[in-house]
């Protein structure tokens, strides 16, 4: 029997601008200076996860690329460490886009968390490689953070896609 | 299932479709496949990866981009300080109180050493000039409130507020009231960034206060120092002070900068392995001083005959064969 998608509601399309908006929250919610407080997920890489699931042909490589950079810039960290990491990130889960929806929210954050970890440990082996010092494994303690929101982002980022109720009983959907 | 085959066809679909004057509907341009804008990517970033390592070619990039982010950046720290304030508020009088009394008892301890210091300098610059020695420039500082660490948790720096706009450059060095923190690495209009000494990158010439034996300290992550190269057999004691030796022309002489809490001396290896941890607040938030830069070394002298031209000492010198 071929499982259902769990929300089952048809949802409207998605506007471009909330997409953009998202995302740029995402890298002011990663701009706020918390030192090395463990935990604290990477936005970006979580919304940039999230439309790359939900929307592959919207949000790709491409806009992974760009906002790398300006992790970079703002991380005060290696040039391209965050931007070889997205883009990794973003191709795979646009490969996982097809096959992860039809699973239960908290299905797909289990299947996320793998996606989550490999970017981080691709930003270690970059960072690794060239000579700097292991960050300790609390810091991938964010990644499990990242997927525990998985759920709570999900209902989030697709409120305005959500149908309005609608009492007319003579509409087809 | 029906429909599934249905997109699987419109997939395999080329858009070869598009006759002239036939643009193909918008569902059939995909662009070049995942993988190649993969390969591209990856690539890019691999390039600026290298291009920022190794040739440090991208710190323009870096400088402007920062600029334009600086009032974004600003609108950020607004929780952070807000939250900073109300633990402000709610700090307790007696603690407050516990600390005044601290200040004060500090000052009245070096009041002594402070009432003195003129006296001191005016008989250093005479007894130099005595010697003939060049004059010790006072060096001026600039006071700076360190804003938060960076949130790279590959390395440990962290941001002052102030930058090229109060003319701090890269190199300089900080301190706070007990000694070295660390080194002005990267300058922004208005903030600035600071190598700490116990960064993995960081390293520091100083020699031990007691017997003036020299060295370079390096940062070995986790908070720690190590002083290295130093032979198994070295002159270091655990409780020993270390000062900046001022030989790199960066950090001003005398300054302090961290204590030997371990020495390792393992006869398998030539060097001992010696950890020291530093003096000052190097992991604490508060107040520091941008030391203002030190003057040039003087040139060092070429009319010298190279090493490599030298006869090592101690070896034979190989007689030529006639």
């Amino acid at each position: 029997m071929q499982p259902t998608h769990a929300s089952r509601r048809i949802l409207l399309p998605v506007r471009n601008w909330f997409i953009v908006l998202t995302l740029f929250l995402a890298l002011l919610l990663n701009l706020i200076p918390f030192g090395r407080l463990p935990g604290i997920p990477d936005w970006v890489a979580l919304v940039l996860a999230f439309w790359c699931v939900h929307q592959p042909l919207k949000v790709g490589m491409a806009a992974a690329f760009v906002l790398g950079l300006a992790m970079d810039v703002a991380d005060a960290s290696l040039m391209g460490q965050h931007a070889l990491a997205y883009v990794l990130l973003a191709f795979a889960a646009a490969g996982l886009s097809r096959r992860v929806l039809w699973f239960p929210l908290s299905q797909q954050a289990l299947q996320l968390l793998p996606l989550f970890l490999g970017m981080q440990l691709v930003m270690m082996a970059t960072r690794m490689l060239s000579g700097a010092e292991f960050p300790g494994v609390l810091w991938f303690l964010s990644s499990f953070t990242a997927a525990l929101l998985w759920h709570p982002v999900t209902y989030l980022l697709l409120i305005p896609q959500f149908r309005p109720e609608d009492k007319d009983v003579h509409r087809p959907i | 299932m029906g429909l599934h085959r249905v997109s699987i066809f419109l997939e395999s679909t080329p858009a070869l479709m598009s006759v002239v004057g036939h643009a193909p509907p918008p569902f059939f341009k995909r662009g070049p496949a995942p993988l190649v804008r993969l390969a591209f990517f990856v690539s890019l970033s691999l390039i600026l990866l290298v291009a920022d390592l190794r040739f440090h070619t991208l710190e323009w990039a870096r400088l402007g981009v920062a600029t334009v982010a600086w009032p974004l950046q600003r609108i950020t720290w607004m929780p952070i300080d807000a939250a900073g304030d109300v633990g402000g508020y709610l700090a307790r009088q007696s603690t407050l109180l516990k600390e005044n009394e601290e200040l004060r008892r500090r000052q009245l301890g070096t009041a002594n050493l402070l009432l003195r210091q003129q006296h001191l300098e005016q008989e250093n610059v005479r007894l130099r000039a005595l010697l003939d020695m060049r004059a010790r420039l006072p060096v001026e500082g600039r006071i700076a409130e360190i804003l938060y660490a960076a949130r790279d948790p590959f390395s440990r720096r962290v941001i002052i507020d102030k930058g090229i706009q109060h003319g701090i450059s890269a190199g300089q060095a900080v301190v706070d009231d007990v000694g070295i923190i660390g080194q002005v690495v990267r300058v922004f209009p208005l903030t600035a960034e600071v190598l700490l000494l116990t960064d993995k990158d960081q390293a520091i010439p100083v020699e031990v206060q007691r017997n003036g034996l020299r060295a370079i300290l390096a940062g070995a992550g986790a908070g720690m120092m190590e002083l290295r190269f130093l032979a198994a057999n070295a002159e270091v004691q655990v409780g020993d002070i270390l000062v900046t030796s001022g030989l790199d022309g960066v950090y001003l002489p005398g300054l302090p900068v961290a204590k030997v809490v371990k020495i390792d001396r393992d006869s398998a290896y030539s060097f001992a392995r010696i950890t020291c941890a530093p003096l000052a607040g190097v992991e604490r938030h508060g107040l520091a001083l941008v030391l203002g830069g030190r003057i040039a070394l003087p040139p060092q002298p070429d009319d010298m005959p190279s090493i490599a031209e030298q006869p090592a000492r101690g070896k034979r010198v190989k007689k030529k064969a006639h």
